[in-house]
């Protein structure tokens, strides 16, 4: 294999070659003979060019004054329609074009058409000499012997160690960029307060929901009552406790040992936060009672207790126990059983705690 | 007699009581809130209205869903449905269907404004359901801002944030809803047609499901502010666009820029 | 020394004023030595080698624009209601980075057209980058010298990304902020670390107050930063190794064929920034892009059906859809030892990414360890002219399409009329299937065009001319080609399979063996280039068949 390593452009390898020889390759003709153009011959069509070339810069300039009419005679005050914004954007844009591709297409008409258009051959050069690295060789060794780095370990070890240990102030200080998740996310707003149950309320004005409001077939877009309240963290909450209500033939569902109780009359809630990796589930198809996810397809079969059935989720939506108070409203009888939305690697964990 | 006393001591004996019972109540509290909703749906629909819709109903739509809209396997009953569903499904053209498959589509409407009447009366006749509502609801002069915000949360998983409609499964969609009557919106939240869940009064009130018409038809006669929409559809059109008409002109511009002048 | 010297020449004196403020520069930076190595650099031209430019043009552009919008953007998640004029959004409960967007949008003059000009903008900048990617990749020139600027290539195109990302989050629209909630859930299935990594992403829990800010720096200052880095290191390149040339009449690896730098490749580069930045402006005024007024703000709840990334992002958003979360009674997310391991996020959003981004960085050396060809290229490879390469390269182009496409399943749905279960079923299929068969079309393709190449080399081109030869056969008349086309069709290398050679302890290593295995399935099925003694033999075949020997098998 040896010999073909010194990078020279033309040196031919084994490889390339193989099979062919010089002999019987077509040889290289050169470059082919230059061809005049229409305005290197004809003057008129130079003097014709030269006009074309002018009228494009031209039109930049009118676009250039389109740009600054449209701005200053078009005011977006308070009572601009869509209709004026979207007149202003198309003639400013317009004015932008013009301008632009005036200079643009002027500027390479002018290169095409009237300037030298003859190829011109250039060498290449080596990238790198030979002579060269011999005496960047040179030059290396002579600034290492003159550190003395190789005759002194005990300099060059601690150097080594304090630049090993130097970063790690950098590394610390982005310690402090969010808190410890702890179990955060095994806790949603719906866990009572006080031995208070928390109703299930529209979203998003926050009115609570009577049982009797819910008729088969429908589906309410559920979150915790006092959500609206809160305003530190509003959003973290509302996050992890979106909840899809929906209402069907009570014959349908088949709730598990355990489960039976955890909806009412038909009526099941289930967490909206996809166990993927957490879109809101919010199409409920009434007829099928699939869900599906929007963001990627994950399709969960509500009379299976929100089972996959298609898609890349891989666990079901965790299911809110409802029931009714007093007042006929629906309230939450605890928090979700399990963490609600994608999967970490502590949800293990932090389910078994929740049903310990 | 023995045998009944007999079988009532069978231990699913409890189970089916109540099962039945439950079904009682819950079919109760169905009839009851429908009841509730089912204000006026008789009100503007005469008696030769109802007569009328009867033959063509006979006629036409008996096929599949029954002598009396009693159901059969090829269609469900429609009674109870009201008089908004009929309007919205033969209205829009939806109804009769040409064949049956995953979805119903909008199609030009085959019965006019007054068979489509006759046909909601004669459907309305049949038991309470809702109504098709009134011009006050329709006035487009809701509050648009509110709208959105019951428009994104309750309807745009499916119909898109632009109302550009959206794929369900298995070849199910939800449609873009544009070029749509405000009448027609209304009718189908308050009476879920096919797979969309059913949006009743005390989901969404009159007066949010007012904001929600008023704020599609604003953004629909808008238009957008940036220009053409390139279809509402979001990131995948734009990225469509960008690769075939933009680079489309520039390659254009370079082929031209590099090629020799004659 | 230099004293002596400037004392004996008499000063240059400049004079005009223009002329004395060069020489005043000149003297201070050295311009005239700089100007006679650059002035007259020679460029080869070709269409093709423009998009380098485009996306160095849409970059400028960004810069520009995206100054502009940061006058007038503010990243507070803190919460507002919108006061501004576009009515369907009145009073509506923000923060205060989408209502700054809104702003942009409907009260700042011409903000609406910079927001818009800065995301085509951001559009055409990655897809540029990643043609001018798939230009170098099949005209093979990324081979030596050239193999560390298409590593430098690869970092840009993955900045290009980072910084379209970490763009379009920024408005706090719902679209973007379902995105975010995707990457979130995305960083909270790595094992281990994934729930801190989230938790400081974040400042706390999703979607909490910290993240547009937090995206804004990295947006504004530290991608653009490295994005500007990794060009200056890749022009730099450039320069040493001069540009690559198309192979053809008088180019060769000694030398580049073309225009002078000034003036005509500088007039030409230098209008095209004007045209790149024409077309731009045209898009913006004319076609919406992220209309975030529709989405309204990003709120947990609700989301849209269409929720896609930009294009960019899409491959990768793709293969989240594509996998199964259940394969029969597997659950892709299971328990060891107590942790959750999410393979059902983990694997596509890793696996095809990083497949994808290993062999595009190694892909220089893989093919250089198996041809053993360790000299400099300068002049391109016909994409015809490498059959295998180019196979390869379609094989992965029809992977990352397909990841594409599955992005838009549910607009493949609806717009196709289609069962979005089944768009999905056939493009798992081809997730699998797609790449195989692009590869053994493309190179029956590329082969069938090479031997194409040689048919009009040796016969000519088809003039569509019929003639009835004396004894009663009709032939079509080919033209003979002048011999500067012929040797565009004819100047080309075709390898044959290197077999496997001992070391230099006289064995041959099984790396070695495996080595001239893949050389074998590199070039064994090989068109090799038409020789002039072909030639003169299908010269001979034509005389004989106007003298109307007798010969009745043509191969016309």
């Amino acid at each position: 294999m040896g010999n073909h390593s010194d990078g020279s452009p033309n040196h031919s390898g084994t490889v390339a070659t193989a099979g062919q020889n010089e002999v019987e390759k077509f040889q290289d003709p050169g470059i082919p003979p230059h061809r005049l153009r229409l305005a290197d011959t004809d003057p008129k069509a130079a003097k014709r060019a030269e006009r074309q070339v002018a009228v494009l810069f031209g039109t930049s300039v009118v676009g250039t004054v389109i740009f600054l009419v449209a701005y200053f005679a078009i005011d977006l005050g308070d009572d601009s329609t869509i209709a004026t914004i979207r007149l202003q954007n198309a003639l400013l844009g317009l004015g932008t074009a013009f301008a632009m591709l005036g200079i643009g297409t002027g500027i390479v008409h002018w290169a095409k058409a009237l300037m030298p258009d003859h190829e011109v051959s250039e060498e290449r050069h080596a990238i790198r000499y030979e002579d060269d690295r011999k005496a960047a060789v040179r030059i290396v060794d002579d600034i290492v012997e003159e550190t003395g780095i190789k005759r002194r370990p005990l300099i060059r070890n601690t150097l080594l160690g304090a630049v090993a240990l130097a970063p790690l102030p950098a590394l610390a200080v982005f310690g402090d960029l969010g808190p410890r998740p702890d179990d955060k996310l095994a806790h949603t707003m719906w866990a009572p307060t006080d031995g208070k149950l928390k109703r299930l309320a529209r979203d998003p004005d926050g009115t609570p929901i009577k049982a009797s409001d819910v008729t088969i077939g429908s589906a309410f877009h559920v979150i915790p009552e006092g959500l609206n309240e809160l305003h530190e963290g509003k959003l973290n909450e509302k996050a992890k406790a979106v909840v899809l209500l929906m209402r069907l033939d009570p014959a349908s569902l088949n709730p598990s040992p355990g489960r039976e109780n955890w909806g009412y009359n038909g009526i099941v809630a289930y967490s909206k936060i996809c166990t993927h990796v957490g879109c809101p589930v919010a199409l409920y198809e009434q007829q099928t009672h699939h869900l599906l996810c929007p963001c990627h397809q994950s399709t969960f079969d509500l009379t299976k207790e929100c089972k996959v059935i298609f898609g890349p989720a891989s666990r079901p939506l965790p299911q809110l126990p409802i029931a009714v108070d007093d007042e006929g409203y629906l309230v939450a009888t605890s928090d979700f059983k399990e963490p609600v939305g994608p999967s970490y690697w502590e949800r293990d964990e932090h389910e078994r705690s929740i049903n310990s | 007699m023995k045998a009944l006393s007999q079988k009532r001591r069978h231990p699913l004996a409890a189970i089916a009581l109540l099962l039945m019972g439950l079904l009682l109540t819950g079919g109760l509290y169905a009839v009851a809130t429908t009841v509730n909703e089912a204000k006026a749906s008789t009100a503007d629909f005469t008696a030769s209205d109802t007569e009328e819709g009867q033959k063509l109903f006979e006629a036409n739509c008996a096929t599949c869903h029954g002598m009396g809209a009693g159901g059969t396997q090829d269609g469900p009953s429609l009674v109870g449905v009201g008089a908004a569903a009929v309007d919205f499904q033969v209205g829009t053209g939806r109804m009769p269907m040409q064949m049956n498959g995953p979805q119903a589509y909008k199609k030009p409407a085959q019965f006019n404004e007054q068979q489509t009447h006759q046909l909601s009366a004669y459907v309305a006749s049949l038991g309470p359901g809702p109504a098709i509502p009134e011009a006050g609801v329709l006035d487009e002069q809701g509050d648009a801002a509110k709208g959105g915000e019951l428009f994104r949360t309750n309807c745009a998983m499916c119909h898109n944030a632009a109302a550009a409609g959206g794929a369900l499964t298995r070849g199910k969609f939800a449609p873009a809803l544009a070029d749509v009557s405000g009448k027609h919106i209304y009718e189908a939240m308050v009476t879920g047609p096919q797979n969309m869940p059913v949006f009743s009064d005390s989901n969404i009130t009159p007066e949010g499901k007012r904001d929600i018409v008023t704020f599609l038809k604003q953004i629909e006669s808008t238009g957008s502010p940036g220009g053409a929409d390139l279809g509402a559809l979001g990131p995948v059109s734009e990225g469509l666009f960008v690769w075939i008409a933009g680079l489309g002109v520039i390659i254009a511009f370079t082929i031209w820029l590099t090629s020799r002048t004659s | 020394m230099s004293a002596a010297s400037t004392a004996k020449a008499p000063a240059y004196v400049a004079n005009t004023k223009v002329g004395r403020i060069t020489d005043f520069v000149d003297e201070r930076v050295g311009g005239s030595g700089i100007l006679r190595e650059f002035g007259r650099k020679v460029f080869p031209d070709h269409w093709s080698f423009m998009f380098g430019e485009v996306a160095l043009y849409s970059f400028v552009i960004l810069l520009l624009s995206g100054t502009f919008l940061t006058f007038f953007f503010d990243p507070s998640m803190a919460e507002t209601h919108y006061n501004g004029s576009y009515t369907p959004l009145k009073n509506v409960e923000m923060s205060v980075a989408y209502s700054s967007s809104l702003d942009i949008s409907f009260d700042v003059r011409g903000g609406l057209f910079m927001r818009q000009v800065h995301h085509w903008a951001a559009l055409l900048f990655v897809a540029s980058v990643a043609v001018h990617m798939l230009r170098v990749f099949f005209t093979g020139a990324f081979r030596k010298p050239r193999e560390m600027n298409w590593v430098v290539g690869g970092v840009l195109l993955i900045l290009a990304m980072a910084a379209g990302f970490t763009g379009y989050s920024l408005p706090d629209d719902l679209l973007s902020g379902n995105g975010l909630r995707i990457i979130d859930g995305v960083i909270k299935s790595i094992p281990v670390i994934g729930t801190y990594t989230s938790f400081f992403l974040f400042g706390g829990e999703f979607p909490g107050t910290m993240i547009i800010g937090r995206l804004y720096v990295l947006h504004i200052l530290l991608v653009p930063a490295l994005i500007l880095l990794m060009i200056v290191l890749h022009l730099f390149m450039v320069v040493v190794h001069k540009h690559t040339q198309y192979p053809g009449p008088g180019r060769n690896d000694g030398n580049v064929v073309g225009y002078p730098l000034g003036p005509v490749y500088a007039a030409k580069a230098g209008g095209f920034f004007f045209i790149v930045f024409g077309v731009i402006a045209l898009m913006a005024a004319f076609f919406t892009i992220n209309p975030i007024w529709n989405y309204g703000p990003y709120d947990p709840s609700p989301v849209s059906a269409g929720t896609q990334p930009d294009w960019y992002i899409g491959w990768v958003d793709g293969a989240l859809r594509l996998m199964p979360g259940v394969l029969g009674d597997f659950h892709f997310e299971f328990v060891v030892f107590g942790y959750v391991l999410t393979l059902n996020v983990l694997l596509p959003a890793l696996v095809p990414a990083g497949l994808v981004f290993t062999v595009l960085f190694m892909y220089p050396w893989i093919e250089r360890w198996i041809t053993k060809d360790n000299r400099e290229h300068h002049v391109l490879d016909r994409p015809r002219n490498a059959p295998t390469r180019t196979a390869i390269g379609m094989a992965g182009f029809t992977f990352y399409c397909v990841m594409w496409a599955a992005a838009s399943s549910d607009l493949i749905a609806t717009h196709f009329m289609v069962s979005l279960n089944d768009v999905t079923y056939w493009l798992r299929a081809l997730f699998f299937l797609g790449p195989i068969i692009a590869f053994v079309v493309t190179k029956r393709v590329a082969l069938a065009l090479q031997r194409k190449d040689r048919e009009i080399a040796l016969h000519g081109r088809e003039t569509g001319r019929i003639v009835r030869l004396p004894h009663g056969e009709f032939i079509e008349v080919h033209a003979p080609l002048d011999e500067y086309k012929r040797y565009k069709l004819v100047g080309f290398e075709s390898p044959v399979p290197l077999p496997a050679e001992p070391n230099e302890h006289g064995v041959v290593t099984r790396k070695e063996k495996r080595r001239a295995a893949l050389s074998r399935w590199f070039f064994e099925d090989r068109v090799a280039p038409a020789t002039p003694a072909e030639l003169e033999a299908s010269h001979g075949h034509h005389e004989a068949v106007e003298a109307g020997a007798g010969q009745k098998t043509l191969s016309h």
